[in-house]
């Protein structure tokens, strides 16, 4: 039987976890607040310029002259996964999910004879990802001094992306992130950015003039809307991973609290079994006499 | 005549309202919306964007992007925005100095481009009241 020395020592232990857990949970909940808002405040120009995008790209997509960016490079041979993972840990399987996904794609994709290349965008899955496919890194990008992510921030890794694209250093890019459905469920997604992808049903709707040209314009949008795909992915990410540590601080605080009410019983019970003990001893010492 | 504006940059909408007339710094130079003009899709170059309603004029610093101009309402998607009163000369330093890195990164077709961006930017400056300082290069 543990002394009660041990069981005290326990039991404070868990109960400053708990406290912990329980600050973490609060800090998450403020967070996923202004993440959300974050979201929201960037989905009027992503949606106005997925539609420009689309029938701009549906209007110019067959003919010879359409830019790399949307015809592709005429092959599918090299593919970049660009991983969206948190900074932190401590949100439960908010990191692996998306690192999971990831990594059957890649799998996949290596089992059909394609070569794989990944860029990641923050620490945790690029931990994740290092033991299985760490000889196909070419890149990583650290947000963690990054507070609040602007599209400065999805700017650059969209530049960087581009860059290598010119390069030729692969053919199709697709990106890893995990789409905010509730606080309960975030959905680890994939969508492929290089070559653009015009949506199903969208049409021509040819009735603009463009300034300077259609293709003109289209060769400016399109990074731009690679961009936008990396922005808003880094937006629903960064409140997935807030709503993912939420609930996992949520749960977390509440088994602590389970495990203090059990191991308070246990403590009692030896109390009370000691006090037996002693009153026992003292009765048969009286006896005795 | 009223028509629905909207101003939007990527991290928020700046503007959203009835307006008369909107002056937009288009690529191939400053064109006028109106209510009833007929569709244009044109991109920006960086400059100023002033809109005319029955409350008076109101003018953003906008760095590129593209409008969408409709006879019911025009949409600008701006890739940076703000109003002219929010750019301080940090700001300002900053944007320009972005437009020189592109200047200096700009593949060999690009350069005449990157070149405009850097004197539009610094147009703009002086039309806000700011100077560019120039980087030594």
């Amino acid at each position: 039987m543990p002394n009660l020395k041990d069981l005290k020592n326990r039991i404070e232990s868990v109960k400053s976890t708990r406290k912990i857990t329980k600050a973490m949970q609060m800090v998450a909940a403020a967070k996923l607040r202004r993440a959300q808002d974050a979201a929201e405040s960037a989905r009027p120009y992503a949606e106005r310029f997925d539609a420009v995008l689309s029938s701009l790209a549906a209007a110019v997509g067959d003919s010879d002259s359409a830019p790399r960016l949307l015809a592709g490079t005429g092959s599918d041979k090299t593919h970049l996964l660009v991983v969206m993972t948190a900074e932190r840990g401590l949100c439960g399987g908010f990191n692996g999910n998306i690192a999971k996904r990831a990594r059957q794609d890649a799998d996949r994709l290596m089992g059909e004879g394609k070569t794989v290349k990944i860029l990641t965008v923050g620490k945790k899955g690029r931990e994740t990802l290092r033991r299985t496919h760490g000889d196909h890194f070419v890149a990583h990008v650290d947000l963690t001094d990054v507070k609040r992510v602007g599209y400065g921030d999805a700017s650059g890794i969209a530049a960087d992306v581009l860059k290598r694209f010119d390069a030729g250093e692969f053919d199709v890019a697709t990106i890893y992130f995990s789409r905010f459905e509730s606080v309960i469920s975030q959905v680890p997604t994939a969508q492929q950015i290089i070559p653009f992808q015009v949506p199903e049903g969208a049409d021509a709707g040819a009735l603009y003039d463009y300034e300077p040209s259609e293709e003109g314009i289209l060769a400016d949008l399109l990074p731009r809307g690679v961009a936008t795909a990396i922005f808003a992915a880094l937006l629903e990410n960064g409140a997935s991973e807030q709503g993912a540590r939420m609930s996992a601080m949520d749960n977390a605080t509440r088994n602590a609290g389970d495990m203090i009410d059990d191991l308070t019983v246990e403590y009692n019970r030896s109390r009370q079994a000691v006090i037996t003990n002693e009153l026992i001893e003292i009765i048969s010492g009286a006896e005795a006499l | 005549m009223a028509m629905q504006f909207e101003l939007v940059s990527p991290e928020r909408r700046l503007a959203s309202r009835e307006v008369r007339a909107v002056r937009i710094p288009g690529a191939d130079g400053d064109l006028t919306a109106m209510e009833g003009h007929s569709p244009v899709i044109t991109s920006l170059r960086p400059g100023i964007l002033t809109i005319e309603s029955d409350g008076g004029e109101e003018s953003f610093a906008v760095t590129g992007g593209f409008a969408e101009i409709g006879p019911e309402g025009t949409t600008v998607l701006a890739e940076r925005a703000l109003s002219t009163t929010d750019v301080d000369q940090a700001t300002f330093d900053d944007w320009v100095a972005d437009a020189h890195r592109q200047r200096q990164e700009a593949p060999e077709d690009g350069v005449d481009a990157a070149v405009k961006l850097v004197e539009d930017m610094v147009a703009m400056g002086g039309h806000i009241g700011l100077d560019a300082r120039q980087p030594n290069l």
